[in-house]
């Protein structure tokens, strides 16, 4: 920042153009940079991934690149058993993690911020700091519960637990769109005969899209990818998800099959990096929306 | 098609604040009322009241022979057209104007035809397919008009509709909202605060001030006849000027109107029987800015002469609007723009005793 | 008066059918939240006080107990020390992140926005294992370019203070793109007239930095880091899968090392106490982010 000023001064007399140009391209120069460092594990991911077990224990020549890229890694994990079991265990879990969460969310969100009971307002502020706990705090206590309802070792506990960290946020952000909804909507609404159910429905959910994509991607976030729920609580492959999964599966005592951790974990990315790509937008808009306006 | 009546009807928000303090209002059918007021006179409150969409805290409000409290807004068979229009968002214009109907299970084809005829009437055929955002102020106006037309309800509720339009806009779609009335002739409730709208759409307006209502009456009435120095302040622009004056005997039987030792100005003779008892009294006197004019109507009966001294001038055109002080008060006079008037000189004026009002000081009444 | 008591009845009923479905609503979330967060929070504090079968009541025994405990106390050290540090560099980079966005034009702004957003879309637990494949003892691709410049290998999460640092560096890398998106967001909330005033004012780049964006950003700046030193103090995935504790339990979390007494090792109310010391300092985040928000809100609306 100094630097920048310095320049002002120097570069007073010149005109403001090229000031400004100077200020551009050193920004793209420094993006340039923290881009080629934040995409390091990516990248290393996706070389690792292409090599066969022998050209990684070989150890000749540059680990950053591929010899002989092979796609045996992604051939193997698609055809394991093991492997299809943890992706439909994923995506099971996390579909009714988001359906449940939404639902959950998108109903406590209308009736907090349009409709009001005796102590909405705490529940709201409630409803705040329970985002703000995280799993490591709650996760031996809920070892016991989960014991008691006979759900150890047992995916399903996940649809369970999943809302919890899902919720309080989704119910954060939709709050806050509900409430940039103009009162008047509703109360046109309520004159053209609509119930409050109506209201929610045809209104307040096609007007309020964008944050219900936030708030579903958030959900979609937090279940494909927690990782100490499902690995303090189960622990037989044919309950893992994905995030255990791999590191149980793959990883046999001392012996680590580099080149197929490296697919699976590029395998696991992918639904992420697909929706992100696409819906950036509105995750962006939701999470800052969420943090500052709220 | 239904009357409107207010009885007794008060607002209580909690913390014991009252927005409307016991209002009394019959609104016969097909008429076009306007309540206006300044801003928290409570009229969008009495409104809101009458839309169902505010609890009714005290009284009772009749629609069409019912009385309606305790009726949610969906049965109270009314339309609003509110000021930032609610148009919803994600609906086409005629999703828009559908929707009432659709959630009353209207048949397809008989939706299709009100919504057509609505679209005629306000001529809005063409953007039937489009999206609000797609709309100007203008059109979004119509559009939100469209949706109560088509209900065909008891009773039209417009609340600030044009106030987010610019200046031009706002005077087309006044003439436009007035003949939809003459048209569909539905009982409506139109709540402003520009009461030159008031003015140009009523039948009878309807003034309120701090939740209760100064006076009813056609616009003619609280334009001639104000009742209070509220009313006669309120309606009317520029505003009528008030200045503190005695009512003191001007010789020959007659009365004056006494504002300081150098203006004094004759009352009518018809008027000195009205206001023979407040002789001595401190008044206040109030007289349009119209009704102030170049000295040269002079000798008609009722025309007084009032030399004033220039503050500023403002040639506005048709018109020239020629500001003085009297005594720290200020005064407006709405002069012809051939009128030669500088600062810091007298002006010799013509004061229209006839259209001039005595209010009591401490009451605002007009006697 | 008959007539008007019924009246004032029904409306109380009308407004108390609307407040039912309130609340009802609300009952979900209500449920969700009573059973798996409120009903555990204070079942971990009744647990934290038995033994270790769980048959007897031992007071703050567990508590004491930890805290003499030599291992416990680097526990503290390390995740206090993570928590901070990564803290800052996260805040530190974000800042400076989100100045160069907001310097480049507002087409090209989401690629580059896109590219640095991908360490925080890829779940954490996922991209660790590419970190720890890349500390590898024998295999380590950063060694190998260390070599290429005459170096020796580093042993990266075999020494304590290397260990720690790689854990903070995974950390950095994942958390960056968040501050950056919350202060490119922050940034683009500040009026450009501004900063016109202030030019008009004669101040100059760095006075504009201090006096009018700074300002300008102090609330989302004090969320954002709340909020983070919440979820970084708390963070089990990186420590968990890079070191597992080790080595020699130095890089043990709060989070990882009642992970290992109460689930590996059984111990169930001495992992619940060690989880519970997280509480004060998450409880004191979790205040001042509150009022941050509650403060941004009023600001809004006025």
């Amino acid at each position: 920042m100094s630097a920048t000023t310095a320049e002002g001064r120097k570069f007073r007399k010149t005109s403001l153009h090229s000031q400004r140009l100077w200020a551009l391209w050193g920004s793209y120069a420094a993006l340039a940079v923290f881009v080629v460092i934040f995409l390091v594990p990516p990248f290393y991911t996706v070389i690792t991934s292409l090599k066969s077990s022998a050209e990684i224990s070989a150890q000749s020549g540059s680990p950053w690149m591929v010899n002989h890229p092979t796609l045996e890694n992604f051939w193997y994990l698609i055809t394991y058993p093991n492997f299809q079991t943890y992706y439909l265990n994923s995506a099971m879990i996390t579909v009714v993690t988001v359906a449940v969460s939404m639902t959950i969310s998108v109903m406590a969100a209308f009736s907090l911020s349009r409709m009001g009971f005796w102590g909405s307002q705490t529940l709201s502020t409630g409803v705040f700091l329970t985002y703000l706990v995280p799993p490591s705090l709650l996760f031996i206590p809920l070892f016991q519960i989960v014991g008691w309802m006979g759900l150890i070792n047992n995916i399903w506990c996940l649809a369970l637990l999943y809302p919890t960290l899902a919720v309080p946020f989704c119910t954060w952000i939709m709050i806050g769109y509900f409430s940039s909804i103009p009162k008047e909507l509703d109360e046109a609404a309520l004159i053209d005969g609509a119930s409050y159910v109506q209201i929610l429905l045809k209104i307040f959910i096609p007007v309020a899209m964008p944050g219900i994509i936030a708030a579903t991607i958030f959900a979609f976030t937090v279940a494909w990818g927690a990782f100490l729920y499902p690995l303090a609580y189960l622990y037989t492959s044919n309950q893992m998800v994905l995030t255990v999964g791999i590191i149980s599966d793959l990883i046999r005592g001392d012996v680590f099959q580099w080149g197929k951790i490296m697919a699976a974990c590029l395998l696991a990315s992918l639904p992420p990096i697909v929706i992100y790509a696409f819906l950036m937008d509105y995750y962006v808009a939701g999470l800052t929306a969420g943090a500052t306006k709220g | 098609m239904a009357e409107v009546s207010c009885r007794k009807v008060v607002k209580e928000y909690d913390g014991g604040v009252q927005a409307v303090k016991g209002i009394d209002l019959e609104i016969a059918d097909h008429e076009f009322v306007v309540l206006v007021g300044p801003s928290g006179c409570g009229k969008s409150t009495t409104l809101r009241m009458i839309a169902g969409l505010e609890e009714i805290t005290g009284g009772e409000i009749w629609i069409g022979g019912d009385v309606v409290n305790d009726v949610p807004p969906r049965d109270r068979d009314i339309a609003m057209v509110f000021q930032n229009y609610a148009l919803y968002p994600h609906m086409s214009v005629f999703d828009n104007m559908a929707f009432g109907l659709k959630l009353r299970k209207f048949p397809k084809d008989e939706i299709k035809r009100r919504v057509d005829e609505a679209a005629r009437i306000l001529d809005i055929g063409v953007l039937l397919d489009r999206k609000p955002r797609a709309l100007s102020g203008g059109q979004r106006q119509r559009v939100a008009m469209g949706r109560a037309i088509v209900r065909n309800p008891k009773v039209f509720l417009f609340d600030e509709p044009l106030s987010n339009l610019d200046a031009k806009l706002r005077v087309q779609m006044r003439t436009e909202i007035k003949k939809v009335h003459q048209t569909v002739k539905t009982t409506t409730v139109y709540v402003t605060h520009d009461q030159i709208e008031a003015m140009t759409l009523a039948d009878r307006v309807v003034v309120m001030n701090h939740g209760i209502i100064e006076q009813v009456g056609t616009p003619a009435e609280v334009y001639h006849h104000p009742t209070s120095r509220f009313v006669a302040g309120f309606i009317g622009s520029p505003a009528m000027n008030f200045l503190p004056c005695h009512i003191d005997e001007a010789g020959g039987g007659g009365l004056m109107v006494r504002v300081n030792d150098a203006i004094k100005i004759k009352i009518p003779a018809e008027r000195t029987a009205r206001y023979t008892p407040f002789k001595g009294k401190e008044m206040v006197f109030g007289i349009r800015p119209e009704h102030l004019t170049q000295r040269k109507e002079e000798g008609r009966p009722g025309f007084e002469p009032v030399d004033m001294l220039v503050d500023v001038v403002e040639p506005m055109g048709m018109e020239t609007m020629v500001h003085f002080f009297v005594d720290g008060a200020p005064v407006c006079a709405r002069l012809d723009p051939a009128t030669i008037a500088e600062p810091e000189k007298m002006l010799g004026l013509t004061a229209d005793m006839n259209q001039m009002h005595i209010m009591e000081k401490e009451t605002g009444k007009v006697v | 008066m008959a007539i008007g008591a019924s009246r004032g009845q029904s409306m109380r009923r009308f407004a108390s059918r609307k407040s039912t479905t309130a609340f009802l609503l609300c009952l979900p979330l209500i449920l969700l939240v009573g059973c798996f967060v409120v009903y555990p929070a204070f079942y971990a504090i009744y647990l934290s006080m038995l033994n270790k079968k769980m048959t007897a009541f031992v007071g703050l025994g567990n508590f004491a107990f930890l805290l003499k405990r030599h291992t416990f106390q680097l526990v503290i050290f390390q995740s206090c020390l993570f928590a901070i540090t990564a803290v800052v560099l996260k805040a530190f980079f974000g800042f400076i992140l989100a100045h160069l966005m907001h310097n480049i034009p507002g087409t090209t702004q989401k690629i580059w926005r896109g590219l640095l957003l991908v360490p925080w879309v890829i779940p954490l637990a996922l991209s660790t294992l590419t970190w720890w494949w890349m500390f590898d003892p024998s295999y380590s691709a950063f060694n190998w370019v260390l070599n290429q410049f005459g170096l020796d290998n580093v042993p990266w999460l075999g020494v304590g203070w290397i260990a720690r640092l790689c854990t903070i560096t995974v950390n950095v890398w994942f958390g960056t793109p968040f501050f950056m998106i919350m202060y490119l967001a922050a940034l683009k909330s500040v009026p450009e007239q501004l900063y016109e005033a202030a030019s008009i004012d004669g101040a100059n780049a760095r006075q504009k930095l201090f006096f009018v964006t700074l300002p300008m950003m102090r609330n989302i700046i004090s969320i954002t880091v709340l909020f983070s030193l919440i979820v970084t103090f708390a963070d089990f995935d990186i420590v968990r899968i890079l070191t597992s504790g080790g080595p020699q339990d130095q890089t043990h979390v709060f989070a990882t090392y009642a992970f290992q007494i109460g689930i590996q090792s059984g111990d169930i109310p001495l992992g619940a106490a060690d989880s519970l010391f997280m509480f004060p300092i998450l409880a004191f985040a979790a205040f001042f982010v509150l009022r941050g928000v509650t403060q941004r809100t009023k600001e809004i609306a006025a």
